[in-house]
């Protein structure tokens, strides 16, 4: 199967204004989801991941904006340059929920206490399709199953606070899969569930990959989902891709010094109490006084002169590519 | 690991029922059994990991060994190295001298230190209390205290969200050390953290083990974290330790299905090692009603008859030469597979 393209990225810069200061929280970042396959987008917090899931959906808070850069969705009919789109529009609204979804972080608050589960899937259905009332439910109760709810005809009716963390969870997805969306946002999906919860979400979201053919955009910190999950792999730091491959070429060939020390940094199940953990020094600088060049550069061991300008991306296969002066061996 | 293994902490049959209260009248309606019979012996040095899923009571368990919640029944014993005494039973005078030797480092480092109080302030009252009179002598301490979670000296003055959140749960680390402990409970320490951060503070915590010879129960629920951080591994699952054993033998030598589940759950950062995901059906069942028998028979794979009616004790075999404590009927045969 040929990798087709369903978002591509192009220099997307987004800013954040507050205090009559510019937060660059997204500061040129460029990558392309394809159908079928899995995305995964991993770096610590504030490293701007979130921010991009957000532009994408048009989802952004109001002191912020798509500074430049183009997000183009290639829909069935032609491209569409999402970025152009009115954030609250006609056009965003019916992409947004139907051909683009996004599952959310916390399900304890992304859902709304006062509306029973059946009625928050069924919302989606009722804008983007012209089923009948009765056709909306069977079709809520049917999500709900497919997803592994028990008794789904009288769970439909219930509310989020009746509903475990994991079920929640699924009733999200549920949300998200509703009108068969061709690209799927996961945003941290399982940070705040168990494992063995965690593992049951996973296969589901396995399943829509290859049933579905949906292209998957998973936004994680943890490399354990990267390594599980991931066809395609972007680390961010600090509004910066540093890094791009494939999960083989970034996880067994980590070229950018930041890569590297991120996989050294945290304790692999199996390997026993005596492994090494190298962890990376200093902090994540802050945003607002950000170092000049290579936002890596003041807690990197191979920084020099050099890197106090950016580097631009050099790419070291078809496939793999790093934004660094000082790429290590591969 | 100690040659001569030095029990500090021994539980025996402790409970932490929450009465769930219901009507007019608050009627006590039915029990949270958040902890349901728990025996344990920590060893002196040594550092126990604690793991389970949120609700199986392995926070209750710490907090009610340092008396935070009061236990519902059962003997918490502490070794002071000169007599041994039941926690649970003893008047506030006789737990301040205890409380002493028994720390706790919490989960959230945003909300754990109050953002009224400078580093100094926060931590300047246990010393007073343990009768360190002069501000002199208490700012000199604190400050070694600082310099030894690798901080700086001068930033005893600053307030809380002047750090980071490294850096808040190293000053929480700073405070649990200030009254020099035998025993500190370490609450998901580093589940709040971000991944380069969380090494630092794993790393730090290694450290300091060694040098002021301490006694760690560490609660988590990253099973990776566990297996570097600790000597002996306890699994916890609704309310109960189902298996517990030296974290090598426990990971390479699982004996209880519930742990098999959890370990094959876990993602690992490893193209190398990638294998089948044990999928587990539900959710945990509520500890309102735990189901009978087994508490994992509902979820179980290998579930038998005897499991859905015979609660299986947390019974003693070996590997490697070592104790290897499980609650399975079938914990034998979990070897084999």
């Amino acid at each position: 199967m040929k990798d087709e393209v369903i978002i591509s990225v192009k220099n997307l810069k987004t800013f954040f204004y507050t205090n009559n200061k510019c937060n660059k929280a997204v500061n040129g970042v460029s990558f392309d989801v394809k159908k079928g396959k899995t995305l995964c987008i991993v770096g610590e917090s504030g490293c701007g991941k979130s921010v991009t899931a957000s532009s994408i959906m048009q989802l952004l808070p109001k002191l912020s904006r798509i500074e430049s850069g183009e997000i183009t969705y290639h829909s069935d009919d032609g491209d569409i340059r999402i970025d152009k789109l009115a954030r609250n529009g006609k056009k965003m609204r019916s992409l947004r929920g139907s051909d683009i979804a996004m599952i959310f972080q916390d399900p304890m608050t992304s859902l709304n206490p006062v509306y029973s589960i059946g009625f928050q899937i069924g919302e989606n259905l009722k804008y983007h399709t012209d089923f009948s009332r009765s056709k909306i439910k069977d079709k809520s109760i049917n999500l709900l199953k497919e997803m592994g709810i028990p008794l789904p005809e009288q769970r439909v009716k219930e509310y989020p606070h009746q509903f475990s963390g994991g079920m929640r969870q699924r009733a999200m997805i549920a949300m998200a899969m509703s009108c068969d969306p061709k690209v799927l946002i996961a945003d941290e999906p399982t940070t705040a569930l168990d494992v063995t919860i965690q593992a049951q979400i996973f296969e589901l979201m396995d399943t829509l990959k290859s049933e579905f053919n949906t292209a998957i955009m998973l936004i994680t910190h943890d490399m354990g989902v990267v390594t599980e999950l991931a066809d395609d792999v972007v680390v961010m730091y600090m509004g910066n891709i540093v890094e791009t491959g494939t999960v083989g070429d970034v996880l067994r060939t980590p070229s950018h010094p930041y890569t590297k020390a991120l996989l050294q940094s945290i304790p692999i199940l199996g390997r026993g109490k005596n492994q090494e953990i190298e962890p990376i020094r200093g902090t994540t600088p802050d945003p607002y006084k950000r170092p000049e060049g290579c936002q890596f550069m003041p807690r990197c061991d191979f920084a020099d002169d050099t890197c106090l300008s950016m580097p631009d991306e050099s790419k070291l296969s078809s496939t793999h590519s790093v934004r660094c002066w000082h790429p290590l061996e591969v | 690991m100690p040659e001569a293994k030095e029990i500090i902490l021994k539980l025996r049959g402790l409970e932490v029922h929450f009465p769930i209260r219901k009507g007019v009248f608050k009627r006590v309606a039915a029990h949270v059994k958040a902890v349901d019979g728990i025996d344990l012996d920590v060893y002196r040095g040594e550092t126990l990991g604690l793991v389970g899923e949120s609700g199986c009571g392995k926070t209750t368990l710490g907090k009610s060994i340092l008396q935070l919640v009061k236990a519902t029944s059962g003997e918490i014993f502490y070794d002071d190295r000169t007599k041994e005494r039941d926690l649970n039973k003893l008047d506030h005078k006789e737990m301040m001298e205890v409380r002493k030797k028994l720390q706790i480092v919490f989960q959230d480092p945003h909300s754990s230190l109050n953002p009224a109080f400078t580093v100094f302030q926060a931590l300047e009252d246990p010393l007073k209390i343990y009768g360190i009179k002069s501000k002199q002598e208490r700012r000199k301490i604190i400050g070694d205290l600082l310099v030894s979670v690798n901080m700086r000296r001068e930033q005893m003055d600053l307030y809380p969200h002047e750090f980071s959140g490294g850096q808040r749960q190293r000053i929480g680390i700073a405070r649990a050390l200030s009254i020099e402990p035998d025993l500190i409970v370490c609450d998901e320490a580093v589940s709040a953290l971000d991944v380069s951060i969380q090494a630092q503070v794993l790393k730090l915590l290694k450290d300091i083990k060694v040098k002021r010879n301490l006694t760690y129960l560490f609660i988590t629920h990253d099973l990776s974290v566990v297996e570097y951080i600790s000597d002996r591994v306890a699994v916890m699952y609704l309310g109960k330790i189902v298996e517990l054993a030296d974290v090598e033998d426990l990971y390479a030598q699982t004996m209880h299905p519930y742990t098999k589940a959890l370990l094959s759950a876990i993602p690992v950062a490893d193209l190398d090692k990638k294998s089948k995901r044990i999928i587990l059906q539900g959710d945990v069942p509520s500890p309102v009603n735990p189901p009978s028998g087994c508490p994992f028979h509902p979820r179980c794979s290998q579930c038998q008859e005897i499991c859905k009616t015979d609660i299986p004790p947390l019974t003693r075999y070996e590997t490697n030469g070592n104790e290897h404590y499980s609650a399975c009927h079938f914990a034998e045969q979990q070897l084999e597979k």
